[in-house]
């Protein structure tokens, strides 16, 4: 028994340890922080050597009592394998892809969600003004005084429309701009996240929004400003009330989905779910950051009700083209 | 040691996972444990970021004048919103599919059916954890400074709920967190490997030459439990186990016989025989095995 030259695994491995060793080196070139040091034909080789390592793999372990060895073909096959199928499509790529085709998609697939959520913020809307212009107490238990800033039934009429034109000049509009977005996309995301507690908490988080815009426009109209108020909300609310609509439509689709998954099983449903709901959630935060500029910048320089109007008029025309009346390639390139 | 030769699925954590090609990559799933770690590590490394972050801000505001430092609080903003929410989503997004933590752990994200990671997918998962950890932290911390009772409950209640969520891994066999659910991802083991030297191919010593019956004592559980041993190079394990395999096959020890250069021909020797035998279709499992 001693006397065998050689063992077949040994003279196995030898010969296909070479390619191995350039497929670990290629793929720590591809995974490192600069993929474009990798060459063309590089490249080209990755795929071809993952093909033969993954025949490698079955050989050995049919013909292998090695454990180390196929402990490492097992752990180089699947580091290839995540290579050779993970996403090599480049940023502009994808990007493309996602504004021509995957956001437009999910928010016309959303549709559904997307008016029930639409139809609680004008419901809750509806009820917060009802509610303040019956009985001004109201306000208070809506408002929290630190959200109201000064802006309550108290307040003087001129305090309250120096409140909407505001002289800005020389204020630091972008750090504002910043904060008004990076806290309204918090407020979506967790919209959206709070949609697989089976819905509820977002129905209510969206609610409250309306709540308290009912109220703002309760008190303003008390005195007669509710149109110079709905100039000053609508030229970034259009845009931002949507975002938040959308991310709370996301967030339902995920929730029912776990709810009833029909046909599905209840883990496919919430993946099929995710899917939508995660590009369309993409989408909302690069519609919160137009929300943003246009109210911590464009909102304090334009004062100007009609000009206020017509561009928030204006950004909701847009939205609605984009999402559900513009082409939308069905295979996307 | 790993589970290799041992099928599939009898190892809790090992999952079966086709490639196109037919291959079963036998992915190991990450336990519980490597999460909550890989979790802590990014969770202190964007910690100290921020710090770090706040401070130079801090510095470069005051040395401008706090009138002029107006783009100096757009960075610390928009640090802090990226620090929170886009440090997972950029490195998992990447060719590695892991953050920083989950690399020093040996993990990264997978589809689940063996698909392409998409960036939805990312975002999704990423964006579920407001409701796994930053709402049972917020709960925690308004529990902690409630001052009535009925608000005290509120939000022990809530906290309960939350909970729920944030422990939601421990209460299913593939640790899917709920953003892993919706978003159809898991997370896999996939440490770096370096190929070791073949311990068959170190150089033969004179003397040891095994008759037929000395090589069929042992099967494959038992030559890798020895390549386990070689490997590790341990000199009293070394010895205890040549001791064993002495008695075992009866081989006359010769004076100043090294543990280590017998040990190494008997695995060589060992293995020669189980894979001759294996070419012919039987597997030995192991010593209690008659095939």
């Amino acid at each position: 028994m001693n006397g065998e030259a050689e063992l077949r695994s040994l003279r196995f491995r030898a010969e296909r340890e070479g390619d191995w060793k350039t497929l670990e080196r290629l793929l720590g070139k591809a995974e490192g922080v600069r993929a474009s040091q990798l060459t063309a034909a590089e490249l080209m080789r990755i795929p071809l050597l993952y093909r033969s390592t993954v025949s490698a793999l079955s050989v050995a372990r049919a013909t292998s009592l090695d454990a180390s060895l196929i402990a490492y073909l097992e752990s180089l096959t699947a580091r290839a394998y995540f290579f050779v199928y993970g996403a090599r499509a480049n940023l502009a790529e994808r990007l493309t892809r996602f504004f021509r085709h995957d956001w437009p998609m999910a928010v016309r697939a959303l549709w559904r969600e997307t008016l029930i959520a639409a139809a609680i913020l004008v419901f809750a809307t509806i009820a917060g003004f009802a509610l303040v212009w019956s009985s001004p107490d109201w306000y208070g238990s809506i408002l929290p005084d630190a959200m109201a800033e000064g802006r309550d039934p108290t307040a003087t009429t001129a305090f309250l429309k120096d409140a909407l034109y505001h002289d800005y000049t020389g204020k630091p509009l972008t750090f504002f701009a910043t904060f008004l977005f990076t806290h309204n996309a918090g407020v979506s995301i967790l919209a959206f996240a709070l949609g697989f507690a089976f819905c509820l908490p977002t129905a209510l988080l969206v609610g409250q929004n309306g709540l308290t815009l009912g109220a703002l426009m309760a008190l303003y109209a008390q005195r007669g400003l509710l149109f110079p108020l709905g100039g000053w909300l609508s030229i970034h609310g259009t845009t931002e009330l949507f975002a938040t609509v959308l991310a709370a439509a996301a967030g339902f689709r995920i929730g029912w989905a776990v709810m009833f998954p029909g046909p599905l099983t209840r883990l496919d449903a919430a993946r099929q779910a995710g899917r939508v709901a995660g590009a369309a959630m993409a989408g909302v935060v690069v519609m919160l950051v137009a929300a943003g500029v246009l109210e911590g910048e464009c909102r304090q320089i334009i004062r100007l009700d009609w000009a206020r109007y017509a561009i928030g008029l204006a950004m909701l025309v847009l939205w609605l083209t984009y999402f559900y009346f513009a082409r939308i390639e069905e295979t996307p390139s | 040691m790993t589970a290799v030769g041992t099928a599939p699925g009898a190892d809790k954590f090992v999952r079966r996972f086709i490639t196109p090609e037919g291959a079963d990559l036998s992915l190991r799933l990450a336990t519980g444990g490597d999460r909550a770690g890989a979790f802590l590590i990014d969770i202190v490394i964007i910690v100290i970021a921020l710090v770090v972050l706040s401070i130079v801000v801090g510095i470069l505001a005051v040395s401008v004048g706090v009138q002029n430092a107006e783009a100096f609080g757009i960075i610390w903003l928009l640090g802090f919103f990226v620090l929170r929410n886009g440090w997972f989503i950029a490195f998992e997004a990447g060719p590695r599919a892991a953050t920083p933590g989950k690399r020093m752990l040996g993990l990264r994200v997978a589809a689940r059916d063996g698909g392409r990671l998409g960036f939805e997918a990312v975002l999704t998962r990423n964006f579920m954890r407001e409701i796994e950890v930053f709402l049972p932290l917020i709960f925690l911390i308004s529990a902690s400074a409630a001052g009535d009772p009925v608000e005290g409950w509120v939000t022990i209640m809530g906290l309960v709920w939350t909970g729920i969520f944030l422990l939601f891994p421990l209460f299913n066999r593939d640790r899917l967190r709920l953003g892993d659910i919706v978003a159809g991802t898991w997370v896999v083991k996939a440490p770096r490997q370096s190929l070791a030297p073949d311990l068959a191919a170190a150089p033969k010593v004179d003397g040891f030459a095994f008759g037929r019956e000395q090589v069929q004592a042992y099967g494959v559980k038992e030559l890798q439990v020895l390549e386990d041993v070689l490997r590790r190079r341990d000199k009293r394990t070394m010895a205890a186990v040549a001791e064993r395999i002495r008695g075992k096959i009866g081989w006359y020890e010769a004076p100043f016989e090294a543990d280590e250069a017998f040990l190494t021909a008997y695995y060589a020797a060992l293995r020669g025989r189980l894979e001759h035998r294996l070419l012919f279709g039987h597997r030995r499992r192991d010593k209690f095995d008659k095939a």
